[in-house]
């Protein structure tokens, strides 16, 4: 019997600290002789820079750009791409873009210097829409047809063949919109040196990111540069290649003033000048028979990409693989294609990609099965995937799908079928239904090709500390992991430590994204505790091991066939509503989930992540709307941009279907993305029904939904 | 203009001496090191800066310490180790409520002004109650259960 047992209730490791006020985010570094600094960024989506006109700077006080990149380095931050420069030089892409970085030790002088630095411009026409990037307004932005990214899968028949069998074909477009992070902490960062290396302090997801994007600035190695995390107020994606365009600047800054340098944003900073979901565009085409059957579904997916690549084309990827749910239809071709628009450069944001297309082919399905007289349950479970079911990428599920169980607890739960049949269309009360799944961590073999993650394990005495780069941002992990490595090992989990991340210190464990901590750096952590407890007689000793991909599950990166994901979480949800008929405000009575997650390592853990994700998505769909006017966005503070309040929504039922999965630790799969990538569409399919309305665009606040009557 | 004004924070006497404009949450994580006391938003939002002033619950971002004169102000860092104040952290420890932790010690003191004016407050009044307080990961349902802990455990405490 292990001490800590992996289905035992157990404290929660940063709590505490984090309730009492004790637990140090960036904000509260402070250190001798630090300098404060501000950006100076572009007020124009679209120019050439024609002068930069600072006021006299006060002696102490410093402008840093483009000029104080040494000779050997290189204007870029190396994410994913290379091509989101440090400093604007010479034209700005975007509203928001870093100009340069005042420094000093009074924030309110540097306000004051922000206020009066003058750049002129020669302004050109930007594009802000999906429809201005095709439209190549103003001109091309990159290339000759604004196309950063694309790709397309087939599965089944060519879909000329497919279309010519149709007895008729149902085409709509399904849109959705930006939408901000609101990590309750704003981005923030501290540099400083030690021992003639730099040091950098940042509230960030992936520390490693940060170290490889940077270093080519000053044209040094990553291992110069020490990155480590500290605690980090919420991140969502926010916090995942973002923190580049702070540590990048406050780099150069330090090569040349040497002392301390703490970048915070405020709140309107992190609203109006961070990177945001890509808003998409989805066009699907169904070929259908007399009966309402699908005989196949083509769909071309548009995703703004705002004006640099980062993380997008992996996005759009991740965004393809879903767009066909969780069902197998006989035929699909789906095309994805990421546009460049004068917009801030669009990013990660939990999902990756994958709610913006679950939603499209959610509603989408919703919509058929209503044409045709169908409950959208009954008429989308035919349709479920099973296990060896073929994937849109030519692969195949590998495990046991579980969404028929699923859906009668779900249904049984909320007393959905009678609800259903009993809530007339149009009636001012609906119920909706949504079924979604995410792949975990990287697609195909990423995380044996391209990752490598390692994770290390440390026995001091009876101590054990565990060594990874994976961080804590609110998901739980250091508790989890702590978890998996004291049941493992056979010790209490008191005795097992995992600091944050200190880069010079642990071995790179891949980022802390993807949905792939538990799942793959908890699995290498698991192997090691392995070891580690077969020679615990040993004395003070460490294990390292590397990730080894299952075999047998081919995937090709160039033509992105294959096995896609190994597993898949896999959720459903119910919303139900009234819509208040005078003012067209929806009040959600009733949320219900359940989720395949493998076996749960933590369910009280678990429980705040399905919460939090659903509310999210609620959000998302109900609320949080994110305009973009000329290259602007309009949403400037917490009153303007609204997020879910405790009033917004009611308590929720859920529920967790057990289904361990084989290469996971502990059986456990991948779930802090999966839990936002469903519950919109239901509650959309709720106010459609309540409401006799179609809705092809999120989200639909209580003004939208007036003009949606309208139309209807 | 600069002058003196002289208010308590967590029982101790304090003398601020600069701009009475100066915004009470910049007082108290810069000058006092207070820094329990979060700003998540800088407009009386979000609520991460909640602080008590004369037994109110305020967002400290909006205030002046101009305003605090002769006030009484009570941060996290002046309840956590009382006994109501133990009670409310360790509810919250128990019960799930914390995640990224940006938004808690606000919530805590949230949670802390309406139990000592309702000992036994209904999900309802708990939610209107932290309704001012935002939080961005847990969707609200575990700290409402926490509270709701926080009010069973302490019991007489909160009478």
């Amino acid at each position: 019997m292990p001490l800590t047992g992996i289905d035992d209730k157990v404290v929660r490791v940063d709590a505490e600290a984090k309730a009492r006020g004790e637990a140090r985010y960036v904000s509260d570094y402070v250190l001798p002789d630090m300098l404060y600094a501000c950006m100076v960024r572009s007020s124009v989506p679209r120019a050439r820079i024609t002068g930069i006109h600072l006021p006299e700077l006060p002696e102490g006080y410093y402008f840093i750009s483009a000029k104080d990149i040494p000779e050997n380095g290189r204007n870029e931050l190396w994410m994913i791409a290379k091509d989101w420069r440090c400093f604007a030089d010479g034209d700005v892409r975007y509203v928001g873009e870093t100009i340069g970085l005042l420094v000093g030790k009074d924030r309110n002088i540097l306000r004051y210097l922000q206020d009066n630095t003058r750049i002129d411009y020669e302004e050109g026409v930007p594009a802000v829409t999906i429809d201005d990037a095709i439209a190549l307004k103003g001109g091309p932005i990159v290339g000759e047809d604004n196309v950063m990214c694309s790709l397309f899968c087939e599965k089944g028949r060519p879909m000329k063949d497919v279309f010519n069998e149709a007895d008729s074909v149902f085409e709509e477009t399904i849109e959705t919109g930006f939408q901000e992070h609101v990590h309750l902490e704003t981005n923030g960062a501290l540099i400083t040196e030690e021992d003639g290396r730099y040091v950098i302090y940042a509230s960030a997801q992936c520390p490693f990111y940060i170290r490889k994007s940077v270093a080519g600035l000053l044209g040094i190695s990553p291992e110069d540069i020490i990155i480590r995390q500290t605690t980090t107020g919420g991140a969502f994606g926010g916090k995942e290649h973002f923190p580049d365009v702070l540590c990048g600047p406050l780099l150069v800054a330090e090569s040349v003033i040497h002392k301390p340098i703490k970048l915070i944003f405020d709140r309107s900073e992190d609203m109006l000048y961070s990177v945001k979901r890509h808003p998409s565009k989805t066009i699907f085409r169904t070929a259908l028979d007399k009966e309402g059957n699908i005989l196949g579904i083509e769909g071309t997916i548009y995703y703004n990409c705002g004006a640099y690549l980062s993380a997008s084309y992996v996005v759009l990827q991740r965004g393809v693989f879903h767009a066909n749910g969780v069902y197998d239809f006989p035929a699909t071709y789906l095309k994805g294609v990421g546009v460049a628009t004068n917009t801030f450069p669009s990013d990660a944001f939990r999902g990756f990609g994958a709610p913006q297309t679950l939603f499209a082919i959610e509603t989408h399905l919703d919509h058929i099965a209503r044409r045709f007289g169908f409950d959208p349950a009954e008429y989308k479970s035919r349709y479920f995937i099973k296990k060896g079911g073929e994937t849109v990428t030519n692969g195949h599920i590998i495990e046991e799908v579980k969404l028929p169980e699923m859906l009668s607890r779900l249904a049984e739960a909320s007393d959905y079928y009678r609800k259903a049949e009993e809530y007339g269309i149009g009636s001012g009360r609906g119920i909706g239904i949504s079924f979604y799944n995410h792949g975990g961590a990287f697609t195909g073999n990423g995380e044996q090709a391209i990752i490598k993650a390692h994770a290390r394990l440390v026995k001091e005495g009876k101590r054990v500390r565990i060594e990874v780069g994976s961080t804590e941002m609110g998901q739980g992990f250091q508790t989890a992991l702590r978890k998996i490595a004291a049941n493992t090992l056979g010790i209490e989990m008191e005795d097992v430590d995992y600091p944050n991340p200190d880069t010079s210190l642990v071995p790179d464990s891949g980022p802390t994204a993807a949905s792939r901590s538990t799942m793959i750096v908890g699995k290498i952590v698991e192997e090691c505790a392995k070891e580690m407890k077969e020679r615990w007689d040993e004395g003070d000793f460490s294990v390292e091991k590397e990730y080894v991909h299952p075999e047998g599950h081919p995937w090709d990166q160039d033509t992105f066939r294959g096995d896609a994901y190994l597993g898949y979480g896999w959720g459903a949800a119910v919303v139900e509503v009234e819509v208040d008929r005078i003012t067209n405000e929806v009040n959600t009575v009733g949320i219900w989930s359940c989720h395949d997650i493998g076996h749960a390592i933590d369910e009280l853990i678990v429980h705040g992540q399905v919460n939090g994700g659903i509310i999210q998505s609620l959000g998302y769909a109900a609320m949080e709307k994110m305009e973009n006017r000329n290259g602007h966005f309009r949403q400037e503070s917490m009153s303007d941009y609204v997020i879910p309040t405790s009033m917004d929504f009611p308590k929720q039922e859920w529920s967790l279907v057990d289904n361990p999965y084989q290469w996971g630790p502990q059986g456990a799969k991948g779930m802090g993305e999966l839990v936002f990538n469903g519950a919109d569409a239901a509650y959309v399919d709720a106010v459609e029904r309540a409401l006799g309305i179609t809705v092809t665009k999120i989200p639909i606040p209580p003004e939208d939904i007036e003009e949606a009557l309208e139309n209807a | 203009m600069h002058r003196q004004i002289e208010f308590r924070v967590n029982g101790n006497k304090v003398v601020y001496s600069g701009d009475p404009l100066t915004r009470l949450v910049d007082v108290l994580r810069d000058d006092l090191r207070l820094t329990g006391v979060k700003e998540g938003c800088g407009e009386g939002e979000c609520g991460a800066c909640s602080i008590i002033k004369d037994g109110r619950l305020v967002t400290s971002c909006i205030i002046p310490v101009g305003a605090c004169l002769g006030s009484d102000i009570l941060t996290i860092e002046g309840i956590r180790d009382t006994e109501k104040g133990r009670c409310i952290v360790e509810a919250f420890r128990d019960g799930g409520a914390v995640q990224c932790g940006f938004c808690i010690p606000g919530m805590v003191m949230a949670a802390y002004v309406l139990l000592s004016s309702n000992p036994a407050p209904t999900d309802e009044e708990i939610r209107v109650a932290i309704s001012g307080n935002i939080c961005r990961c847990t969707g609200y349902d575990l700290i409402v259960e926490s509270i709701r802990l926080a009010a069973e455990r302490g019991g007489a405490l909160w009478q």
